[in-house]
This record gives C-alpha cells, structure tokens and sequence, in this order.
C-alpha cells in the first residue's frame, strides 16, 4: 500500500542469522521459557518440541503476513491467537498420528504452543508489517534459534542425568546419573547456568573492548 | 470419572504438582511480578480469578463440543473464552484500582498467554474431572501459582540487599533461585495422589 511508511526491511542474510543468535528467543530474549524448561529432559524431546514451534512460528507468521493489510488494528492481537490456534490444532493432531509415544511425552505442551510468546510477538512485532518472503526468513532463523537453545538444554540434561545421548548410553555401567537433572529443578539450573555462561562471556568481550579503547587513547 | 478426593486434587494441584515448580507453566510472570511482594500478591489474585472462570467455561465448552462432536475446535475456544476473561479483568482492573493497573502493567494483559491458564483448562479435561472437582482444581492451581510467586517475591526481597558477583545478576540468579525452590517443593512428592 502506498500510503504506509516504508518500514519492510530487505531481505539480508541478517535476516535469518540474528534470530540464532544476537536475538535468540531463549537467551536473549528470555520469551517461551515454559516449554524450554519443561520438555528439555531429552534431547529427542527437545528436537520434536523445537521442529513443532518452529512449524507453528513459520506457518503463521506468513498467515499474518499474508493478511496484514485485511486484520483491523483493534482486533488483531485477538486474530493472531485464532490463527496460531489453528496451526497447533495440526501439528497436534499430526504428532498424533506419526508417533504417540512422542506425543505422550511432550503432553500438554504441544497444545500449550499456542500461549507460547515467541509465535505470537513475531507475528506482532515482525509479520504483521513485513513482506512475504522476509517474514519467511526471519521466522525460520528464530524457529531455529528456538531449537538450538531447547537442543542446548536438552543434551546437557540428558547427558548428566541419564548418562546418555538420543537414548544411546555414552558410559559405562558404573555410571551414577545425575537424576536431578531431569526433574523440573534441573532445567532452572541448567538454563540458569547457561544465562550465567552468556553474561561472563559478554561482560568480558565488553571490557576488552574498553582495555583496546584505553590502549589506543594511551598511543595516540 | 476420577474419584480422588476434593481434598487430594487441591493438594496435588497446589504444592506436589505445584504449576510454576514442578510443571514449568507460566513462568513468564513468575519471572516478570516477582520482584515485589505487593505486586505478585495483586498478580496472584488477578490469575485465581481467571483460572476460575476459565475453568468454569472450560467445563461448560468441552460439555457443549463433545455433545456436538467438535472436539478439534476445542482448543480455539479455550483460549478465546481466557482472552474475554483477561479483557474482563483488566476493564475492572482499571476502572477499580488504577494504581494496581499500572504497577501490574503489561503483565495483565499477558495474562491471555499465561500457560498455566491454558494448562489448567487443558488438564482438567485430559482428568475428566466434573464440576466441583475442576472448580477445586483451579483453586488448588491458582494458590499453588500464588504460593510460588509471593515465595520468589519475598526472597528476591531480601536478595537485592545481598551483594551478588555482577555475571549472575539479572535472570541468571532469579532462575537458580527458582531451581531452589523447586528443589525444595520436590520433597512434597508423595504427599497427594497421582502424577500430573
């Protein structure tokens, strides 16, 4: 429409990677903690959890993208939710159908996709004012980004407190799991530490920054 | 038809399966209103409220859509139904305490999204719980969300006074604290009846 202001973006590789990183769902904007934390005992889990959101992110955000000159701005937070409902009631039914033991354990928290804030403050913040393709991109890299940080929390999980990887056992027998783990106190502890990790390491890029700005202030 | 006890499902929902600890559901405000006791005293009372409403209609919604045979549509009118119970409160909210209105902030609204909401009416029908039992139910969750939430509030409290090394500050720390109380609240396992 030509009487909006011009705020698409173009399409850049930045598009897709900074939803990985620099804006990582998980870490960084600490959005959709309830999955993250409550179905990362395995790494299949979180595999299965992480491909569902990510299918729901994709498919609605081009929804909304597709209708965002159509939804009136009075009813459209109120649309989002009809139309993410829509995409979890699918996925829903298709984990169903391609594995119940999968859907068994993942539980309550396909459905609760639905009230996960990462879908619905990209369609807010993002689909709802860009283009088709962008908005496919962006999605996808924070569909991914999402992923990686429920993969990040899955494996340290599993791997300490059951002693293995993707249901393969990694020692021997003498191995004591570490339980706790996979019991909810463990994903507090394992994401705390990891947000813990992303500080020290960003507290320390921030002050070598400095130290190179007081070195070359010193020289010059 | 489950015969637990009215007693035993508020127990189970409030401190064994307690939703924030134990279930991981709705830890967004758990996190967010958690930093005054005030605060999270005023959250936990605004989420009871919706949880009962929520589960009312839930209970009514999922009679109406088996008798009709929609059982796929389920899920979109639940969370409608929770979407008019928020903008429902947030309206009396505002108009009865606006004090209370811009303390809660964005967080009223975000109740909609508040998976321990949807959580509730989702297990209640997977429970097969009748009317009473799912009105207690949703008591039991909302006093269990509200135990978890003043319990943060009151340690995070008395952490700002602490001196904490400055890589654990922020979400970091708050969460380790909540893996404590977590661990903590394990050791009601046992105490109520069945899992989940």
């Amino acid at each position: 429409m030509a009487d909006l202001p011009n705020t698409t973006e173009d399409l850049t590789p930045d598009t897709f990677v900074r939803g990985l990183w620099r804006e990582n769902p998980v870490f960084v904007m600490l959005l959709g903690m309830c999955p993250v934390l409550a179905v990362t005992n395995s790494t299949v889990n979180a595999i299965a959890m992480g491909l569902a959101t990510t299918f729901v992110l994709v498919c609605s955000s081009l929804l909304v993208s597709l209708l965002r000159h159509w939804i009136p701005k009075q009813v459209r937070i109120a649309s989002y939710i009809v139309i993410i409902a829509t995409f979890v009631t699918i996925v829903d039914y298709g984990i169903q159908a391609i594995s119940l033991e999968l859907y068994a354990a993942l539980g309550a928290f396909i459905q609760l996709i639905v009230v996960n804030c990462v879908i619905l403050g990209r369609a807010e913040a993002y689909a709802s004012k860009q283009r088709l393709h962008t908005t496919l991109v962006n999605s996808l890299g924070m569909g991914f980004g999402f992923t990686l940080a429920l993969l990040a929390l899955g494996t340290v999980r599993e791997i300490l407190g059951s002693g293995s990887i993707l249901g393969m056992p990694l020692f021997g027998e003498s191995f004591q799991p570490w339980v706790v783990m996979i019991l909810p106190p463990g994903g507090f502890f394992v994401l705390g530490t990891w947000l813990l990790l992303f500080n020290w390491l960003r507290l320390r890029r921030e002050r070598r920054v400095l130290e190179q700005a007081g070195v070359a202030a010193n020289a010059g | 038809m489950q015969d637990e006890s009215l007693y035993l499902i508020f127990l189970n929902a409030a401190v064994v399966n307690n939703f924030v600890l134990a279930l991981f559901l709705g830890i967004c405000p758990f996190l967010g209103v958690s930093a005054k006791k005030e605060t999270a005293w005023n959250m936990g009372l605004a989420v009871i409220f919706v949880m009962l409403v929520s589960s009312t209609s839930a209970y009514g919604i999922n009679w109406l859509l088996t008798e009709l045979d929609l059982l796929f549509l389920r899920l979109i009118c639940y969370i409608a139904v929770i979407a008019s119970a928020v903008q429902l409160v947030e309206m009396f909210v505002k108009r009865y305490s606006p004090a209370l209105f811009r303390s809660l902030g964005i967080f009223l609204p975000l109740i909609t999204t508040n998976c321990a909401i949807l959580g509730l009416a989702l297990f209640q029908t997977a429970k097969e719980y009748d009317f009473i039992q799912s009105l207690v139910y949703a008591l039991g969750a909302g006093g269990g969300f509200m135990l978890a939430l003043m319990l943060m509030a009151g340690l995070r409290e008395k952490l700002a006074l602490a001196r904490v090394p400055s890589v654990s500050q922020g979400a970091a720390m708050t969460l380790m604290l909540a893996g404590l109380l977590s661990l903590a609240f394990m050791g009601f396992a046992g105490l109520g009846g069945s899992h989940g």
